[in-house]
């Protein structure tokens, strides 16, 4: 796990996806500040209940907890959290939230429930993956990351948001087939 | 429809009760991994070894397996090298979305380098592939778990991929490229040119990575950053992120160049400026703050003041929280600058988030002026009922320094404290209190008696053992110097009476402390404390029968009632670990052991005295290394009959050398000093095999040194090969006076040849001699370093009477770490609380010292330093000691070093 200079890189520490109880959903460590399972479940357990009163529902919420910055939003019963450094530049950080919480919501048709994310555990986490990689912004426009995850191809041609899953799973297996054939 | 696993994902074999049988049990917590279990999963991956491949399958498996790694499941080593096995057999499969989750558990199981050969060939084959997602993310496996070897194999495939017309297989290149740089710096340096293309890209991604890896591999070349920044910031980035970046070189280099030019002039102050006007807030942000971090003008502050001022009133709150996190910091240093947001942040003040809230009123606290403190106070009082414990204490924090601030505004802010003291409240929301009423009563005299009592009355009901037991310490140093020392004596018994004994003993000292220090009150305390003879608890008996013994003088302790209150409430300034230590070595015997033997001088390192209890060095034989403690040396030096009658030894120095490592003979010395004596300790050493020395002594030459006059010399008998040996050379000196000077010094001896394969030795010697450096007796071999753990009580106890001050000015210097440094040696002491660190880029700075000079008196001295001009330093030296005539000594040591 790489950590970067302030003067360098923004870059992101964490991203939680929890429920309502402050479960874990899939979440993904960056840095090395939390070394082991039991220090991340006590840093997702103060921060789920730091925040479990506030209202994060139309708008991100943000708040300074244990020397981060943590940027938050609620969907339903799923409780998004992205985490940085404290001098980290707030809006950069609130737009990966956005980026998060907007393609996990395009990939699951806008049913953003416990169920259905975990039903589609590996839709979220590829996401996560292409969100971030090893702390770095990777990219934080929803529809690129929707698209990335569930076409499976990088050059999606017709933007994610103009076709239905089924369409993109199969615009994806011809792309496939085509490149067999090749 | 969402894609629904559920059917699949539970198998027959975790089959749950609950499933989909009616639609009203769903309200049971339902979840497609219910009742998962590692031994079974890791059983379903043997689906991998499959001859024909269920891709739809082995993606379900392995959606399992991160299942349990994301739950925090660890597998042990073999486990996972086995499924790692399995994993890799799934390139045979053709399926793209099989493929993507392999990419991704390969990443999560981190393979050991003994087991990444097997996947590069396929994750090379792939990251030539045609289709771009494999490109891109077999860049980014690959890149994460391989070492340099095989690095320099792939850096080519790398470059092309940076300049991929793919702006995803670029992006992936670049910021493998970053993280790469860590370990193979001299190999992604290589790859410059393709980066510098990836930052012209149109995309803006590529942009931003290609940015921040162009500027990693440069970032400690000050010319290319500069480089760098002045042909970007012509206008060619696009991209928010990239902007950003670009924000952060720009101010590095403003920053980095305003050290060299004393014009003032920035040359890229223009593009910082005119972000402020960007259409992305990030970017604006980014320039506001870095601005606001900068050394500039009111004038070039005020844009970016404005903009963060639009962002206070923002529906995001994301925004509005930036923004006065920012202003918050603005305020610390220039809170005039910020007076103009006030009335925003009023309106923040009843933000629905309590962190924007929070950061508003401390921020307000900060700008406020006099005539509105007390506004802000009501207002505060009514927020402070539903915020959380931890706000509350940094607006408490932030309320002690407006009063210090403000010292005219007392009353109002000691009201809002002693209210926040009766709410309801934890141990460190309490505790900040406490701290802020302590602080306050210390530096306004006017606030001393209503804090006391405020105090007082937080003591009557409070629940905490350790804060109480503060207090009722303070009480004893401040109340007695009060105009009616009386009136606390009631709160201090109350507690006698009702608390634990923690708290009971606390009491009992406190007061004692009254009784001893207020006459009047004298026989009515003794009637307390004699009732606390007879208390369930011994420690507050102990401590009852101490004070009354000594105080009413049944028991002598020096010889005035000065001496007593000394002894029972001086500060106790023998560093503990010295004292355990000298415990540990003293052997019960007729002789008591004295406290006054210890050594008072803190050591920096650990003490080396770890050896077994009981084994001392045999009387005489001095201890082989320099031992720290300076009983050792004590006990050597009082068994030496000729030292006998010095006295007590007051310093030994560390060992100095006096001669070059690797010589013929191994010379050190250390320094003993005495109140009018000081002896010289030798030791040598004969490095040569074949020779013996006899007769050896040092001829020290002391004709510069008018003030010492040698008394007695202890030669060696004889000196053999590699066994070391001690000559001791005492001189008396005047009492008290640091009197310094340098000696020459020559060791005298007789060689003879000794016959290493027989240990002959010859019988015919040479006499001869051997010059060492010479050694010099400094004031700093006067003081010794005690520490004190309060430095402004010791400091004000002390007579102000006895204070000196004076201005030097110290020339051009290095730095002002490097002046503190020099003053901070040249009288020996040590610094207190922390002072002896510089902030870098401070201007000026203060630094506590504090010592025992010789003579057993107690020296402070606060020194303020600042810079004037580019270089040259000024320093302030004021001292205050037990004895006036040792403050002008202090001056003297300063004045010619």
């Amino acid at each position: 796990m790489g950590e970067f200079s302030k003067e360098s890189c923004p870059s992101v520490k964490n991203i939680l996806l929890l429920d309502s109880e402050g479960k874990r959903v899939a979440v993904k460590y960056f840095s090395d500040d939390w070394p082991n399972n039991s220090s991340k479940l006590t840093f997702e357990k103060s921060i789920f209940t730091k925040t479990l009163k506030t209202n994060a529902r139309s708008e991100a919420e943000i708040t300074l907890f244990d020397g981060y910055i943590v940027v938050y939003k609620f969907v339903h019963d799923l409780h998004f959290f992205v985490t940085a450094g404290d001098d980290e530049n707030e809006l950069i950080i609130a737009n990966v939230l956005q980026g998060f919480a907007d393609s996990v919501g395009l990939l699951l048709r806008g049913d953003v429930e416990k169920r259905t994310a975990l039903e589609n555990l590996d839709l979220i986490l590829l996401c996560i993956d292409e969100i971030i990689d090893g702390g770095i912004i990777l990219e934080t426009d929803a529809n690129t990351i929707a698209g990335k995850v569930a076409t499976n191809a990088a050059d999606g041609s017709v933007p994610f948001s103009e076709q239905t899953i089924s369409q993109a799973l199969a615009t994806a297996r011809e792309h496939f087939a085509r490149s067999l054939l090749k | 429809m969402p894609r629904s696993l559920a059917g699949d994902l539970t198998d027959p074999e975790m089959a749950q009760p609950y499933m989909k049988k009616d639609d009203d049990e769903s309200e049971i917590e339902y979840s497609p991994f219910f009742g998962i279990e590692k031994g079974a999963v890791l059983q379903e991956a043997r689906a991998f070894h499959d001859p024909q491949l269920d891709a739809r399958r082995c993606s379900q498996v392995i959606t399992k397996l991160l299942y349990l790694i994301n739950q925090g499941e660890t597998f042990t080593k073999v486990e996972a090298t086995e499924v790692f096995f399995a994993v890799t057999k799934l390139f045979q499969s053709n399926d793209a979305g099989l493929r993507r989750m392999v990419y991704l558990i390969i990443k999560e199981l981190s393979p050991s380098s003994d087991e990444v050969f097997i996947v590069t060939s396929s994750l090379m084959k792939d990251m030539n592939s045609k289709t771009d997602m494999y490109r891109a993310n077999a860049i980014r496996v690959l890149c994460r778990i391989i070492d340099g070897n095989l690095l320099t194999q792939i850096e080519r495939y790398l470059k092309q991929a940076i300049v991929d017309k793919n702006p995803v297989v670029s992006s992936a290149a670049l910021v493998s490229g970053i993280h790469l740089l860590q370990a193979n710096p001299e190999i992604v340096k290589r790859w410059s040119n393709e980066v510098q293309e990836a930052v012209q890209s149109r995309a803006a991604l590529v942009q931003f990575h290609g940015l921040a890896l162009l500027h990693q591999t440069r970032q400690n070349d000050r010319l290319a950053v500069s480089k760098l920044v002045s042909s970007l910031t012509r206008g060619s980035v696009r991209s928010p992120l990239a902007q950003c970046l670009l924000i952060r070189y720009t101010s590095q280099v403003i920053r980095e160049s305003s050290t060299n030019t004393q014009n003032g002039d920035r040359p890229f102050f223009d593009y910082l400026e005119s972000c402020l006007r960007h259409k992305a807030e990030m970017v604006i942000l980014e320039a506001a703050r870095k601005i606001t971090e900068m050394d500039v003008t009111s004038r070039e502050l005020a844009p970016a003041i404005t903009v963060l001022q639009l962002f206070l009133s923002s529906s995001k709150p994301v925004l509005r929280f930036a923004a006065v996190r920012t202003l918050n910091k603005v305020a610390i240093t220039r809170p005039l600058a910020v007076t103009n947001c006030n009335v925003d942040l009023e309106t923040l003040m009843s933000d629905q988030n309590r962190s924007i809230a929070t950061l508003a009123i401390t921020t307000l606290l900060k700008t406020g002026n006099e005539s509105s403190v007390d506004r802000l106070m009501k207002q505060i009082t009514s927020f402070m009922s539903d915020i959380a414990d931890e706000f509350k204490i940094v607006v408490v924090e932030a309320i002690r320094s407006l009063c210090l601030k403000f010292p005219l505004k007392y009353r109002s802010m000691m009201i809002f404290l002693s209210n926040s003291l009766r709410e309801e409240g934890g141990f460190e929301y309490k505790k900040a209190i406490v701290d802020a009423i302590v602080t306050l009563i210390s530096a306004i005299p006017d606030a001393k008696e209503i804090g006391l009592l405020h105090l007082c009355e937080f003591i009557e009901d409070c629940e905490f053992t350790y804060l109480s037991s503060q207090i009722l310490h303070f009480l004893g140093n401040e109340g007695p110097r009060t105009s009616d020392p009386s009136r606390y004596i009631r709160y201090i018994y109350n507690r006698v009476i009702l608390e634990n004994s923690t708290v009971r003993a606390s009491a009992v000292s406190t007061l004692a402390k009254f009784g001893a220090l207020v006459e009047g009150l004298k026989p009515r305390i003794f009637v307390l404390l004699r009732r606390c003879l007879f208390d369930t608890d011994d420690e507050v008996r102990d401590r009852a029968t101490l004070y009354l013994q000594t105080l009413n003088g049944e028991v002598a302790v020096g010889n005035t009632e000065k001496d007593v209150n000394e002894f029972l409430f001086g500060s106790f300034d023998v560093p503990l670990a010295n004292l355990e230590a000298s415990l540990r070595t003293y052997e019960p015997s007729e002789e008591p052991f004295d406290i006054s033997l210890v050594s008072r001088e803190a050591k920096s390192q650990p003490l080396q005295d770890k050896k077994a209890p009981g084994k001392k060095p045999p009387a005489g034989v001095p201890p082989p290394a320099p031992v720290s403690a300076v009983d050792a040396y004590q006990k050597m030096l009082s068994s030496i009959a000729e030292f006998s009658g010095f006295g007590r030894l007051f310093k030994s120095s560390e060992p100095v050398e006096l001669t070059e490592a690797e010589t013929e003979y191994a010379v050190n010395v250390v320094k003993h000093i005495y109140e009018s004596h000081v002896v010289l300790q030798y030791n040598c050493t004969n490095t040569i095999p074949e020779q013996l020395l006899q007769d050896v002594t040092v001829y020290v030459d002391a004709t510069d040194a008018e003030e010492f006059s040698e008394v007695c010399l202890k030669s060696l008998k004889t000196l053999a090969y590699d066994s070391p040996g001690q000559i001791f050379v005492a001189f008396e000196k005047p009492g008290r006076v640091p009197a310094t000077c340098k000696f020459s010094n020559v060791l005298k001896f007789t060689v003879k040849e000794v016959d290493t394969s027989s240990g002959e030795v010859d019988d015919d010697g040479v006499e001869d001699e051997y010059q060492i450096e010479d050694l010099e007796i400094v004031s700093a071999d006067y003081m010794l370093r005690v520490a004190v753990s309060n430095f402004r009580n010791a400091w004000e106890n002390m007579d102000p009477e006895s204070e000196r001050v004076d201005e030097y000015g110290l020339g051009v210097r290095e730095s002002l770490a490097e002046a503190v440094s020099a003053v901070t040696s040249i009288l020996g002491m040590q610094p207190c609380e922390g002072t002896e660190v510089v902030p870098s880029n401070a201007r000026s700075h203060v630094c506590l010292l504090s010592g025992v000079f010789i003579g057993d008196v107690k020296v402070l001295v606060r020194l303020s330093f600042g810079l004037s001009g580019p270089k040259e330093v000024a320093m302030k030296l004021a001292v205050r000691s037990d004895d006036p005539e040792v403050s002008d000594k202090i001056h003297e040591i300063v004045a010619s070093g």
